[in-house]
């Protein structure tokens, strides 16, 4: 049962830092922080992965695993990628002069 | 040194790189390396986990991978800047899924009630997550009508099946292995994201955005709970954070308590009693012109309108041309303009705005006394002076751009029907307002003609 206690410590410090960190954010940025956030919430992938690759002769779990894999990197890869492209928009007077 | 103790070692550098990348989203300047880091962590835990001695397969690892990257990019490639809210609820949806999976598969033979306990709730927020972001996106792609979807006895039928959610919680999380709780967990939790979302109406939408958002992150948290790892919880629980904080903001922003917006569905319109009066002006966009060049300091407020039209790029012209005419040009923006937090933003990045123009409401407000016209594009409830003071209407106490204390108001508006929120608004009836008549983009193209000759 130790681990567990240990786990909830981990989460509940997240937890406060994920509220210090995000909540000086400009209203600007509300758009890519939530599609960047986003990408990060498909940190499944690497459960996913495990079951995925867990025995060479494929079984129900294992098709299980590898749908998770598919649709958390479709998360994960698109999300980064569609943040980058709109911050790469985001520009002050000086830059889009 | 053994594997795991990589694996840990690794894990640990990805958590700092993914709190030092979130940070450095929080500015504009440094915002895209912040993403870049982010995603960097998630490469270094990726790499990680697969050498994990658990995996000795990697053939369907690689396929699915290689097929996921490649609708990722594809998607994030090909979207429109405009189509960005469904598109972030689509991804959101895939993720909560990909946390079910997990959650389901991490089912194993002997486990106890409180990795069950965790295993549920895994499914359970992934489960509607991932309904509750397809219904959001079918309202936002319009595949869906966008009003509150609403039958008869609702409200019971949402309160059994949060009945059955508690009860199955209990069986389930003691008996994991039976597949029958199993399909009937999953099943409610589908159910219940469909539920969740089809009364929420499309100009609350911002807040169904954040909030899924919030729970995809809570899924993933919990899925690390179920399969005891870190790395998840860590992550899951900053991305829950986040959205709980935006989710916040955009209530906030609405005068709206998050039980109200959620709920909303359960109340009927109030139909208020109070008249309006005055006559609706409308002027040409010659007129306009007039009044335009004539102007030192002019304010565009941007609304859904602008999204829809597609006139960002158009908008950008008439602030090119109304500042070689010497005029100075700002943004407001409303925080929950658009259907998704910072919309506006992001449409008036694309089409090159700078972003130190686009004022916060809080801005703009001290300074509307001194603007010689505001352009609202397409917006309505969010420049709505009866939420200031019509007590008795449905959005009395909602904070509002105040359009109606500059000079001259000119409202760009397809027809008179009223906004999300179904309610007249007083500002098109006052002295100082004159209204454009007819799609955003070609009026706006009108002026921009008008000001080049």
């Amino acid at each position: 049962m130790e681990i567990y206690i240990f786990l909830a410590f981990i989460l509940m410090l997240s937890i406060y830092l994920g509220f210090e960190l995000i909540n000086k954010v400009p209203a600007t940025l509300h758009t890519p922080l939530m599609s960047a956030s986003n990408a990060i919430s498909g940190i499944t992938l690497l459960g996913a992965l495990i079951i995925a690759g867990r025995t060479s002769s494929p079984e129900l779990k294992t098709i299980i695993g590898c749908a998770a894999v598919l649709l958390a990197t479709i998360n994960v890869i698109g999300g980064y990628a569609v943040t980058d492209r709109m911050l790469a928009m985001f520009k002050n007077k000086k830059e889009s002069k | 040194m053994n594997t795991t103790l990589f694996i840990g070692i690794c894990y640990v550098i990805s958590a700092a790189l993914f709190i030092l990348g979130l940070k450095l989203l929080g500015s504009p300047a440094t915002a895209r390396k912040g993403n870049i880091i982010s995603a960097g962590a998630m490469l270094i835990a990726v790499l990680a986990t697969l050498v994990d001695q658990h995996i000795i397969d990697y053939r369907y690892i690689a396929i699915s991978m290689a097929a996921g990257s490649v609708i990722g990019l594809f998607i994030a490639k090909k979207v429109a800047m405009t189509a960005m809210p469904e598109m972030v609820a689509l991804f959101n949806g895939l993720g909560g899924m990909a946390s079910l999976l997990v959650g389901v598969a991490a089912i194993d033979a002997g486990i106890n009630a409180f990795i069950g306990f965790t295993i549920f709730l895994s499914i359970l927020i992934g489960g509607v997550t991932f309904t509750g972001s397809l219904i959001a996106w079918g309202k936002l792609s319009e595949r869906l009508v966008g009003r509150p979807i609403m039958f008869k006895g609702q409200a019971i039928v949402n309160s059994v099946t949060i009945l059955f959610m508690v009860i199955s919680c209990f069986v389930f999380s003691g008996s994991p292995e039976s597949t029958t709780y199993l399909y009937i967990v999953i099943a409610l939790a589908l159910i219940f994201g469909v539920l969740a979302v089809i009364p929420i109406g499309g100009a609350d939408m911002p807040v169904v955005i954040s909030l899924l958002n919030s729970y995809s992150g809570l899924a993933a948290c919990a899925a690390g709970f179920a399969i005891n790892n870190n790395l998840l919880i860590v992550a899951g629980s900053l991305v829950g954070a986040s959205g709980i904080i935006l989710t916040q903001i955009m209530c906030k922003a609405m005068n709206r308590s998050l039980s109200n917006v959620l709920l909303s569905g359960f109340s009927a319109v109030k139909s208020s009693t109070l008249s309006i009066e005055g006559e609706v002006k409308a002027i040409s966009a010659q007129d306009a012109y007039y009044v335009l060049e004539a102007a030192n300091t002019i304010a565009i407020i941007p609304g859904y309108g602008m999204a829809v039209a597609q006139a960002q790029h158009a908008v950008k012209e008439l602030q090119e041309l109304l500042e070689k005419n010497d005029a100075e040009v700002i943004y407001g923006i409303h925080p929950v303009a658009g259907r998704m937090p910072g919309h506006m933003n992001v449409l008036l990045a694309e089409a090159d705005v700078s972003y130190d123009l686009l004022l916060e409401m809080d801005h703009i407000n001290p300074r509307m006394e001194n603007v010689d016209v505001a352009i609202v594009i397409g917006a309505n409830d969010v420049v709505n002076p009866a939420a200031r003071d019509m007590e008795g209407s449905p959005i009395y106490g909602m904070p509002v751009i105040n359009v109606d204390k500059a000079r001259t108001v000119f409202v760009m508006k397809r027809s008179m029907a009223s906004g999300f929120a179904g309610i007249d608004n007083p500002l098109f009836f006052k002295d100082n307002t004159r209204m454009l008549f007819g799609d955003a983009k070609e009026t706006l193209s009108q002026l921009i003609r008008e000001l080049s000759n």
